[in-house]
């Protein structure tokens, strides 16, 4: 990893780069003066959060972005040539072979009309010059090289076949074809589940100490920066605040806000002394000083009856195929969940994509129709409900989704969004709905006044907010809080927290929290329940399940989750290729009756 | 409770009648909007205009060229090209405005409801469709036309009926990615009912392309009346349209181009206007184009 002792030539040298884009008539810069060296196998990583320029700045490496809208200015020199200034013809040839991209979506990132094994090879005849036999031989090796299982046998699949994990090892594949000497990664786990992001860090890095490559690592993740990189460059709003070796970084950062940054970020095992859920510290974002927050007291009423109940949920799409579209299967997507919520408490339900968790959430909606079990929610038998009770049942429960850019009509005002729930259950006048909408407004931290304007003049953080106001409105008693903070931006994932936390002080509302961010669940939830292919294997207080996980799955799990702490830049997960397993089942499948362990008071594990 | 840190938001704040000022920006829409407002001022003041009657004949002036008596020419029966061009913008812009209404108001609704519920409400306004769009627009609605009677209000019917289809599919399509957008499902989890979330959260968001295909078919439409009229089928002889000025013309198009030149020019300049104002209309209802 570490081949920096020799002071060498750099592989890549930036120097001022400035990038500007055409906007209106007007040049704006969005990236200005960022300079940096990566030297030959070293590990680079640009962090910072979204708008700070990161991903600008390596797509103007590669001159990937539209000339007639865009300027680059400066030096980039690759190897000792300056790219800025060869024509585009001989850019071509820089592009997947001396420098390979891999980007952040494996979804799309493939040609779903060409076989895996087509789009490697077409690197190798292109600008290798090999024949089709000597380029079939090489690509299964490249496959086999980033553990792809079956490589051979994998080489005529399509994209499809392949999960999101398989696809990014292939794109990996592909970026490695020409054997580049340096590799740019943009974003290249933020898509994958944990466990899978795991393994795609870990091949990263074999495969650099394998092939003596360099690394320039593009992420939002410090957690990731700090699991890979030899040295860190920070950027915010286009600038490059502050850039040093990855420990320095992390260990005495000198700009406030690579502080700012850093106390934000959640971390797993944090909250070992902390009883009840904690907020996160408030960074002032001009001196980097953070306030660690004060304890606050529980607001968990045990003892009484839960306001939520969930017991034996069953929920199944079928699956149908043929001429007659007849069912051929089913997705379980949620099997025999039973849980429990009680007034002023926070459930998390954690899990990698496709384990249920959010089914459970909308099942719980009625927003999907569960196939059996019951549910009970502050008096309402959720499950038979008809119309009219449902509506009224929906004053209970509410929910917050995950992406505040789709979850807002955009042809609809704040303040009208946020009414509209008061006033068509009619609990109140016009009037009456306006001071709400003031009220609720001010209580998310924003101002009364902005309830004229529309969703698209917020920001993420902001409409996010907005969404948790709406949510309010009918004075709900749970909230359905579906990845609330996923999308967000570190320092407004903390914001966004923190108001949610506060928001159970004051309101004394219930949080059934829906993540795969264990750092996260950790900081904010009671008790935390952990959900695999449909069905829960483990729950119970948070402490339980964080400080002594029983089930296998739970480890994994917990050993994924990337820690924004450099000392544990050598660790390994070993390599493997697992794949999430999917939940895909035959009509003829019977779900096995699980049993269940107690391993202390209200920690509950699957044992078989 | 203290509020948690305040923030100012991202854009500047939206000012009034903003739709408007957007509409004045965009310098296409504004011509496309002189235009139609040109003609249909004309169409509305064709009494009052000192203007040769449109249906007297004269047999000194058959096919003059334009001239200080006859500013655009006259026709093979002698009647002033600019009198008929005027009264002839009635019929013309109302045939293409009432029959996309026609179609709009039926289609879209139709639409909307196949898009939204899905199953077997789907499937029958989908095979409906699908029967009416099997049949060539033209044909379906000289059918009807006939069916009805000829006269210009059972045209409009027809040609309504006829482009009414294609909006149906349009909506249909337009729902079937809004509905999966996070802030239908939100409707739902606050207890909104279907019609609310359809006209308060879907319509409003499948709106643009339905408003662009509308001002395209406004085009289409006159010149689907323009054939009605040829077949008798449309506005009744002697009162103009320029869509049967033109049918008239084509049979003298060595020896008058003019009685051609002067309603085809009128068409084009008032489909332009159309889309151009379509456009702009657009770009004006999206709340998101600053």
């Amino acid at each position: 990893m570490s081949q920096t002792s020799t002071p060498t030539v750099p592989v890549l040298s930036v120097k001022n780069l400035t990038t500007s884009f055409l906007v209106d008539g007007d040049w704006k810069s969005v990236v200005r003066n960022v300079s940096f060296d990566v030297m030959p196998g070293e590990t680079v990583a640009i962090v910072g959060e979204s708008g700070s320029g990161k991903s600008v700045t390596s797509l103007s490496i590669m001159r990937l972005l539209a000339s007639n809208t865009s300027r680059i200015e400066g030096e980039v020199m690759l190897n000792g040539r300056d790219l800025l200034s060869i024509s585009e013809k001989d850019m071509r040839g820089v592009r997947g072979n001396e420098a390979s991209m891999i980007f952040q979506e494996p979804m799309t990132s493939l040609n779903p009309i060409f076989t895996i094994g087509r789009q490697i090879s077409e690197v190798l005849t292109r600008h290798k010059g090999m024949s089709k036999q000597e380029a079939r031989a090489e690509t299964v090796r490249l496959l086999e090289k980033v553990r792809i299982p079956n490589a051979q046998s994998r080489f005529d699949e399509y994209p499809h076949q392949f999960s999101g994990g398989m696809r990014q090892r292939v794109m990996i594949a592909m970026a490695l074809a020409s054997k580049p000497k340096l590799l740019i990664a943009d974003e290249p786990t933020t898509a994958l589940d944990v466990t899978i992001q795991g393994q795609i860090l870990d091949l990263i890095k074999v495969l650099q100490e394998e092939e003596g490559m360099s690394v320039l690592f593009i992420t939002h993740d410090m957690g990731v920066v700090a699991e890979i990189a030899d040295r860190t460059i920070v950027m915010f709003r286009g600038d490059e605040v502050e850039t040093g070796p990855t420990e320095e970084i992390f260990h005495c950062g000198k700009h406030p806000y690579t502080r700012a940054l850093l106390s934000a970020v959640p971390k797993l095992g944090s909250m070992q002394n902390h009883a009840w859920p904690t907020r996160f510290p408030v960074v002032d974002m001009k001196t980097g000083l953070a306030v660690e927050p004060i304890e606050v007291a529980g607001t968990v009423e045990k003892g009484r009856t839960p306001v939520l109940s969930v017991k034996n949920l069953v929920t199944r799409f079928p699956i149908r195929s043929g001429l007659l579209s007849r069912q051929t299967g089913s997705v379980h997507a949620v099997e025999n969940v039973s849980f429990d919520l009680f007034q002023g408490e926070t459930l998390a339900l954690v899990g990698e994509s496709g384990c249920g968790k959010s089914t459970t959430g909308r099942s719980i909606m009625r927003l999907v129709d569960p196939t059996g079990g019951d549910i009970s929610l502050d008096g309402y038998d959720v499950l038979r409900l008809d119309q009219v009770s449902l509506r009224n049942m929906r004053k209970s429960v509410q929910m917050i989704f995950q992406d505040p850019f789709s979850s807002l009509n955009p042809r609809m005002t704040v303040g009208s969004a946020i009414s509209e729930p008061f006033i068509k259950h009619r609990l109140g006048t016009v009037k009456q709905a306006r001071e709400k909408t003031a009220d609720l407004l001010e209580k998310v931290g924003l101002s009364a006044d902005m309830a004229k304007r529309y969703p698209h003049e917020f920001s993420g953080g902001q409409r996010q907010r907005i969404a948790i106001a709406r949510a309010l409105a009918l004075d709900p008693k749970v909230i359905v809080a579906d990845e609330s903070v996923s999308a967000l931006d570190v320092s407004i994932k903390a914001q966004v927290c923190n108001l949610l936390l506060d928001l159970q002080q004051s309101l004394n509302l219930s949080f059934l929290f829906i993540s795969h961010d264990m750092a996260v669940v950790e900081r904010v939830s009671h008790r935390v329940a952990v959900m695999y292919l449909g069905e829960i294997v483990e729950i119970g207080p948070r402490a339980a399940v964080f400080d002594n996980p029983q089930h296998p799955y739970t480890k994994k799990l917990m050993a994924a989750v990337p820690v924004p702490d450099p000392a544990r830049r050598g660790i390994r997960r070993g390599i493997s290729n697992d794949e999430l397993k999917s939940p895909v089942r035959g009509m003829d499948y019977r779900p096995p009756v699980r049993e269940y362990r107690e391993v202390s008071d209200g920690h509950v594990v699957q044992v078989a | 409770m203290t509020a948690i840190e305040q923030t100012a938001p991202i854009a500047k704040p939206r000012q009034k009648s903003r739709g408007w000022r957007k509409m004045r920006a965009n310098r296409g829409s504004m011509v496309g909007m002189v235009i139609i407002a040109f003609f249909a001022i004309l169409a509305i003041a064709a009494p009052i205009l000192p203007i040769a009657d449109p249906i007297a004949t004269s047999w000194s002036a058959l096919r003059k060229a334009p001239s200080a008596a006859h500013w655009l020419g006259t026709d093979d029966l002698g009647r002033d090209i600019l009198s008929r061009m005027i009264w002839g913008a009635r019929a013309s812009l109302m045939a293409g405005v009432v029959s996309v209404a026609i179609a709009v108001a039926i289609g879209v609704p139709f639409g909307l409801l196949s898009g939204y519920f899905g199953g077997w409400v789907d499937q029958v306004i989908q095979r409906v469709t699908e029967a009416l769009l099997a049949m060539p627009f033209l044909i379906t609605a000289i059918a009807l036309a006939a069916f009805l009677g000829p006269s210009l209000t059972n045209a409009m019917i027809a040609i309504g009926l006829s482009a009414m289809p294609v909006f149906v599919r349009l909506t249909r399509g337009q729902v079937l990615a809004v509905k999966t957008e996070d802030y239908v499902e939100g409707a739902r989890s606050i207890g909104l009912n279907h019609v609310d979330i359809m006209t308060r959260y879907i319509l409003p968001n499948v709106f643009a392309p339905i408003i662009v295909q509308a001002t395209l078919t406004v085009a289409t439409a006159i010149i689907a009346e323009a054939s009605l009229s040829f077949l008798g089928l449309g506005q009744q002889a002697p009162a103009p349209s320029w869509g049967s000025m033109l049918n008239t013309a084509k049979n003298f198009l060595s020896q008058a181009p003019w009685m051609a030149m002067w309603p085809g020019i009128a068409i084009f300049l008032v489909v332009i206007g159309f889309n151009l104002l379509g456009d702009g209309l657009r770009d004006a209802l999206d709340p998101r184009e600053a």
